[in-house]
Parts: structure tokens; sequence; C-alpha cells
């Protein structure tokens, strides 16, 4: 491969110029080893550090390689590379938040989870000890009225949308409403939801149904959405098989279109759901915190996971170390979750989705 | 200008799949070689593997020589890019980018290369290779409206047009007509007759007829059976291949026995 | 029988929908309804400040600033990484690194939060000793720089990384989806691979890109609690941005001050959350109509 240099490099041989000058393919792994070399200089002479060094070393690399590129393949490629240098630093910029928060939460997470720390509450805890448990049943109560009062709405609407509403107006200006909706700041539906229940319950109110209304505002988007795409993708032929059997359209539309699209809808919902458990600060505003367990959604306030965290670590009590790190065993607790459930959508839609071929 | 291409025992892969199998022919200089044969036999896979369009497609490589003027279009130093510069191409279905003029479509290809050019030398660009592509009275008097706005035909003529503005070597086309009405078929094939006075074209086409009018040689493809790679049955020219074909299976194919 | 339970179905399915324009409608109604005594609050719950108005502004200077800042990181970085994805990644590696990027839309915020104090702060603090030391002629990293890190510059950082994976999705959707025949005609003329992507791939996403941009400007602006926690805010507007003197947002100030709020203070949060709201809709509306006119426009 890169026994070029030893060649003659046939440049030219007739009138037309197929050949260029080429960097050999290892150019970019030396300019690479180079740049890591120089900017280790300063680590070793002026004390930098591993991150100053690393910035240093992409840096060289995305001006010494296309400068070296320029000069000999000329500016074009020079170009290119420098795109390509650029594009494939982002990536690995991208990639360092992602690493150390998973590595930060894992390391500091790891060693405070036991089976105290997850059947436990935090009634009566001063300093050491306690646990999640009120917490865990919390995020599963509030998300879980969430989903009841989020997928059939969803679902009812999404199913408007396509088999009722076929672009009149009020489903374009609901499919148009509906994607500003899924931007509403997630404290906006919180206040939203206070303001609600302060009509019926007064000032002040707290409950976890309150959380999983506002919790509601923000998933219903993502369940009509996605349950639209799904129906959209049920070929209009087999509707017009099941009326040609005179098949009612409501029995048409429960009995041959929703099932069709049924993994790709539970798709939908788990990631709707994953998303919103991790939301805080509705629930923040509406369902508060408590020490204790709390099974009754329509009344008291109710501790979910996510405003655990945040008190655990905001206000962490004293000393301030137990609190800090019961709020990172709850972050390891609560990643692994969303990730769980992530993983959950994505066997849901390999294993059922291939039924139609593609 | 225009150059000969010689292809020696070319086999063209796509990942562990072979596609085109030991090719070799002459396509010869300032004339017009048509490629026919059944679908998916690979004519297209080999056209596009005379000017590397193939390497697009992640996993495609080949084995075997393609030299112009002596030099190996797979050889260690040789660019791609630049073997696209020279060696242009007109696709299946017309592609003007629809962001440009007709205009900034027809010098979309000198832009890349950043000539500095003064206006009057680009208009003359235009204009030439407008005529060239049989195209510039039908368009001078809006040469700032989108490519998009054009017909099929048209649309096809530019694309012509902005291959040939870069004055390449070769021009490689792939079914240039297969989506277009016969008037405008019929436009772009007097357009070739004009054009292989000063250029070396190549055509793949699955329309025996058109190969027959524009053609002084032919290659037939075809696949040994499903599965199996494509391969070079017979390369002949146009006449002969018409009239008497050295092969049975060529002539069943034009005969219309099969395919 | 079976008309009956047509219409009945069919009622149903309407009335869902509906009830989503009567649930946006709500959020505005109930938001201004509890909003409003808080026009009539006085300076006491106003953290002395003379009126409404007075007391929002520095709060929606703050949370533009931080969310400006943000979508600056975090545009050129998504369309980078789309680009990745899309472009330059070979096909084995890019599905897997698609998964990294939605891994990070996938962190809760609250634990962004977390890693923003106790990791990103500590270490930019002494990156910023560094600016306000050598860069400190700039009013931008004028000192003295905070020793915690917890300034407007960290949590936009933040919310740089919280808005990439909304934007790096969407435009690496329309980045694959621009037609192979373009990119191809564009290799054909001899273009460079980067060269192909400013002819073909710019010009035909042009549109979903600003949308993706405007969606995660939405989010940057409405984020809450990574603001809450990583920015230590003392409610002042100000361009610098590394001092322990910052301004803060309204969705940080709503999260911090609620809990404790009682009386007149409850309705001037509202108030605040009702502005919010407002930018937010017209950022998330504005980034919809220029997707969907870049819709009817490449249909075409």
């Amino acid at each position: 491969m890169s026994t070029t240099q030893d060649k003659v490099a046939p440049t030219s041989i007739g009138d037309i110029p197929l050949t260029r000058p080429q960097l050999p393919s290892w150019a970019p792994a030396l300019v690479a080893a180079i740049s890591v070399a120089v900017a280790a200089l300063p680590v070793v002479f002026l004390g930098w550090g591993l991150v100053a060094m690393v910035l240093l070393a992409v840096v060289l690399f995305v001006i010494a390689l296309p400068a070296w590129s320029s000069s000999v393949e000329g500016s074009r490629k020079g170009k290119d590379r420098l795109a390509a240098a650029l594009v494939w630093s982002g990536f690995g910029l991208a990639m360092v938040p992602l690493a150390t928060l998973m590595w930060q939460v894992i390391s500091n997470g790891v060693p405070v989870l036991s089976a105290e720390f997850f059947t436990y509450s935090m009634r009566n805890v001063v300093g050491e000890g306690g646990g999640i448990y009120h917490a865990i049943v919390g995020t599963v109560i509030v998300t879980a009225f969430a989903a009841i009062i989020s997928v059939p709405i969803g679902v009812m609407a999404a199913v408007y949308l396509i088999e009722y509403g076929a672009g009149n107006r009020i489903a374009r200006i609901v499919t148009f409403l509906v994607d500003v909706m899924t931007g509403i700041p997630s404290i906006v539906a919180g206040l939203f939801a206070y303001a609600l229940f302060v009509l019926f319950f007064g000032p002040g109110v707290r409950m976890g149904i309150g959380g999983s209304v506002a919790l509601s505002v923000l998933m219903i988007p993502i369940v009509v959405r996605s349950t639209e795409e799904m129906l959209k993708l049920v070929p209009g032929d087999l509707r017009e098989a099941a009326y040609a059997l005179g098949v009612p359209k409501w029995r048409t539309i429960t009995k041959v279109v929703l099932p069709t699209a049924m993994s790709g809808i539970v798709t939908g919902v788990t990631l709707a759901v994953a998303r919103v458990a991790g939301e805080t600060a509705p629930l923040l505003i509406i369902a508060g915190d408590t020490d204790s367990v709390n099974f009754n959604a329509f009344s008291e306030r109710m501790a979910t996971l996510p405003v655990y965290i945040y008190y655990s670590y905001m206000q962490p009590g004293v000393p301030p170390e137990f609190g800090q790190e019961r709020a990172w065993g709850a972050a390891l607790t609560l990643i692994a979750i969303v990730m769980a459930l992530n993983i959950l959508a994505r066997l849901i839609s390999r294993s059922f989705a291939p039924k139609t071929g593609r | 200008m225009a150059k000969s291409i010689d292809v020696s025992d070319l086999d063209i892969y796509y990942g562990d799949f072979k596609a085109v199998e030991g090719v070799s022919m002459t396509i010869k200089a300032k004339s017009v070689t048509a490629f026919i044969g059944p679908s998916g036999c690979g004519k297209s896979t080999f056209l596009r593997a005379l000017n590397r369009m193939h390497e697009v497609i992640p996993g495609a490589r080949v084995e075997g020589r393609v030299v112009v003027e002596g030099q190996d279009l797979y050889g260690d130093q040789v660019d791609p890019v630049e073997v696209r510069r020279q060696i242009g191409m007109v696709f299946q279905r017309p592609n003007p980018f629809p962001t440009m003029s007709i205009y900034e479509n027809v010098i979309a290809g000198n832009r890349l290369n950043a000539k500095k050019m003064k206006k009057s030398e680009t208009d003359d660009l235009v204009e030439s290779s407008l005529k060239g592509a049989n195209l510039w009275a039908e368009v001078k008097d809006r040469l700032d409206r989108p490519g998009m706005g054009l017909s099929g035909g048209q649309q096809q003529r530019l694309c012509i047009a902005r291959a040939i503005s870069v004055q390449p070597q070769v021009l490689l086309m792939d079914e240039p007509c297969s989506a277009l009405d016969p008037i405008s078929t019929s436009a772009i094939e007097d357009l070739i007759h004009e054009l292989k006075t000063e250029y070396t074209i190549v055509i793949v086409t699955h329309n025996m007829q058109q190969a027959a009018r524009v053609s002084d040689e032919t290659g037939f493809f075809n696949l040994k059976a499903t599965g199996e790679p494509g391969h070079l049955v017979e390369f002949n020219s146009t006449q002969k291949m018409f009239a008497n074909p050295d092969n049975s299976d060529t002539e069943g194919y034009i005969s219309g026995r099969f395919g | 029988m079976t008309r009956r339970g047509d219409t009945v179905f069919k009622s149903l399915a309407t009335s869902a929908a509906v009830l989503i324009l009567v649930a946006l409608a709500g959020v505005a109604i109930f938001l201004t309804l509890e909003g409003m005594p808080a026009l009539k609050a006085e300076p006491d719950v106003l953290g002395g400040k003379g009126n409404i108005i007075l007391y929002v502004w520095p709060l929606v200077y703050g949370t533009l600033l931080a969310a400006a800042l943000a979508i600056i990181m975090a545009a050129p970085l998504s369309i980078g990484l789309a680009l990745v994805i899309s472009h330059y990644a070979p096909r084995k590696l890019a599905k897997p690194i698609g998964y990294l990027v939605d891994l990070l839309a996938a962190v809760p915020s609250v634990v962004y939060g977390l890693w923003g104090i106790e990791f990103l702060g500590p270490r930019l603090g002494r990156a910023y000793a560094w600016l306000a030391e050598n860069l400190g002629f700039l009013p931008f990293f004028e000192g003295p720089a905070s020793g915690s890190g917890r300034t407007i510059l960290t949590a936009s950082i933040v919310l740089a990384v919280m808005a990439l994976p909304i934007i790096t999705a969407i435009c690496r959707e329309i980045f694959s989806q621009t037609p192979t025949l373009h990119q191809e005609a564009a290799l054909a003329l001899g273009a460079t691979r980067w060269e192909m992507i400013r002819l073909t791939v710019f010009p035909y996403s042009r549109s979903g890109m600003i949308s993706a941009i405007m969606l995660g400007l939405g989010r940057a602006l409405g984020e809450t609690m990574a603001v809450a926690m990583v920015l230590s805010a003392t409610g002042v507007v100000t361009i610098n941005l590394i001092s322990s003197v910052n301004p803060s947002t309204i969705a940080a100030n709503i999260a911090l001050g609620f809990p404790e709020a009682s009386g007149i203070k409850v309705n001037v949060l509202i108030f605040s959350g009702l502005v919010l709201f407002v930018i937010t809709f017209i950022v998330n509306f504005l980034g919809r109509l220029i997707a969907a006119r870049g819709l009817v426009k490449e249909g075409r």
C-alpha cells in the first residue's frame, strides 16, 4: 500500500493528469503521532494538564494535516481533509460529556447501592443510612398515571389525525400544534398543573396526580407523533380489504389497523415513558418531596427519584457526604431505569416489527 | 482530446458479492460504445467502475486494470476525484442541482476547481456547453431560472451540458433516456451522434433499438445463472452484433427470446 | 348498531384531538389566570424591584443569553456530528455512533446538573482563572473568575450538551435523505466529499437545519434543572460570562423559588413562567413553520 515512495510516480504519461501527488496512507497517523508528541512537551516542561494536552494535540492535528495536504495535494484536497478532521474531532468532543458523565455516575453511584438503599425510605433518617424506596414508588405511580392519561388520548388523537382527519383543517392545526407542544418547557407544564389544581384544592397544593397531569402534557405529543408515524405505515390495501369484507370503519381500526401498528405504538409509548420518567422540574413544582412512602397519588406530597436526587444533592443536610452519596446512588438508579426502558423499546420494535417485510 | 479505454480482466465486488467477472475490452476513442443485456447483469456496475463512481457504495472494490492513456485508473497515486473530472457521467434520471439556476448548474463543475474566471469567460463557457448539449436555443432567455423548472428531456440535456462543461475525455451515460418520452429520447440520440466527434462515449441502455441506432460498437452482458456474477458475452461492432452475432446467447437476446 | 359504533368511535377520536387543542389553550389560560395577580405585586416579593417587568427582565436576559451561547456551541457541533453519522463514518460504525448520541438524549436533566456541578464546574473554574488572567480585557472574560466554575458559561455548556442530541437527530435524518442522484451528480463532476456535501447536502437541508437549530434553542430556553443546579445566580444583567455574579434564567428561578413560595410570590413565578411559555412557543412555532415551508418546497 505505502510503497508509493519507492516507485517513480507515473505523473501524467499522456496529456491527461489522472494522478495527483497524494499523501501516503499513513500520513494522518504520522501527523497524529507528531501532534501528540508536540502537545506532550508543555505537559513535561510547563506542567500542563491532560485536558490541555489533548486539546492542543487535536488543534495541532486539525491545522497540520490539512496544511500538509494543501501543499502536496492542492487546496481542494486540503479543505476536504480539514472538513473530515473537524467533523471527527467534533464527534470526539461530543463524546467527552457522555463518557465523563457515565464514569462519574457509575463510580460514585455503585458503592452506594445496597439492599437497604432500595428497600428503605428516608423516614426519620438523619445522616447515614436510608434509601430511595419511597422515591421509586413515587416515580412508578406518577409515571404510571401519566401513561394512563396520555396513552388513550395520544393514540385516539393520532387515530383521528390519520383515519378521520386526513388533511382537513382541524387535523392540520392539531398536527402543527402537537409539534409545537413537544417544545413546551417541562417547568411550564408543572406550572400549568399547579394552576389547574389550585382551582380545586386551593393554594399550596401538592399531590402525585398533579405530577402525572404535568407529565401528560409532555408525554401526549410524543405518543401522538409516534403513533401517527406507525399508522401511516399501515398499508391502505389492508383497510380496503377489511372494508370489502363489510367490516365497519371503527372495527377495521380496532381490529386491523391498531393491531398491525401495535409494536410501533408500544415502542413509542415506552420511549415516551423513558423521557418523562427522568423529568424533574414539573414534579418539583406540583408533586413536591417527602421522606416517607406515599402510595396515594391523590393526597399529600409524593417523592420521586429525580426530585429526590435534586434535594439530596442540593440540600444534603449535615454532614453533607451522606446525602450527596445517596444522590449519586439514586442518579445511577434513575439512569439505569431510563436506559432499560430505551433498550426495551428497541427490543420491542425489533422483535415485532418486520411483519410486513419492511 | 478523446481517449480510448483498455479494460483487462476486471472483476467488481460489493463486499463479498462478486457482481461482474472477467471483463476485457477496448473502448475506442471518438466512438460510441453501447452495453446491452438483461437487468441485473452488471452493465451499469461496469460502467460506474470506469470512472470509479461505484466506490460511492461502501464495500465496493475491483480487481483488474482499467487503463486510459497508459495510466491505470486504479493505480496507487490515482485520485478518484481527478478520474471523475476527466471521465464525466450522465445518469439514468436527470439530476440538476435543485437549488441552482440553469447557469449555475452548467458551471458547477468549474466552480469546484475555484479557478478565477471572468464573467465573460463563464458566459462563454455556459453558452458553448449549452450549445454542445443542443439546449442553448431553448433556455438562453431564462438562464437564471431554476434547472428543475425544465422538462425531463431538457433537464437531461442540462446534465449533459454540465458534464461537458469541464471538458472531460470520456462521457459515460447510464440509461440516459430511460426516464424520457420518445421525442426527448430522439433529441438525446441526435446529441450523442454530434458529441462523438469530440468525446469517447459509453452508453448503457436497455433498449436494443437505441443501441443499434447510436452505437459503433456493442457489448452484450449476461448472467450465467441467477446469483452468479455478470460477464461480458460478446463485444463486436454494432453492425455485426445485430446482423450476425458470434454467440448464440447474443442472438437469442437480440431476437427477443429472453431478457 | 354498527353505525352507532362508528359514530361513538369517531367522536371519541375527535374529542381526543380537540382535547389536545384545549390542553394547549389551557396551558396559556391557566398561566395567565394565575399570573395576572403578579401585576399588582409589591417590591417586597419582587426582590426589591419596582414592578413585575423589572423583575422578569433580568431573567429573560439570562434565559436568552444562556440559550444563545448554548446554541452557538451546539449547532456547529451537531451538524458535524450528523455528518459523521450520515456521510463520514463507515456504515458499520454509523449505527453505534447514532446510539451513543441518542444516549446523550436519554440522560435525565437532573443528572446533567450533578455532572455540571461535580465534574464540569471545578475543571472549568481553572480555565476561567486563566481566561480572566490572559483575556481579561475582553468584557466576557473580565474577572474575577468564579473558582467553583458555576457560571453562566458553564450552564450554557451543559445546555449545549443537552441540545446536541436533538439537533443532531433531526440533521442526520435530513442529511441522509439528500437524493443520491444529486450526490452522485456532484461526485461525477469531480467533487471531493466535502465539496459534494456543500454542493448538494447543505442546500437540500437548509430549512431542516434551521428548524433543527430552532428546536434545540427551544429546548435550551426551557431547560430547568441543569441550570438551577449548575448556575450560581444573583440576578444581575452582565455580559461577563465567567464571574461568580451571574444572571439567572426564568426556568431555574422558578425551580429554586417555587417550593418555598407562598401567596403572591407564587403568582409572580407563574407570570415569569407565562413569559417563558410565550418565548418558547414563538421559537418552536417559527422552527416548525420553517420546517413545514421547507417540506412544501422540496416536495415539488
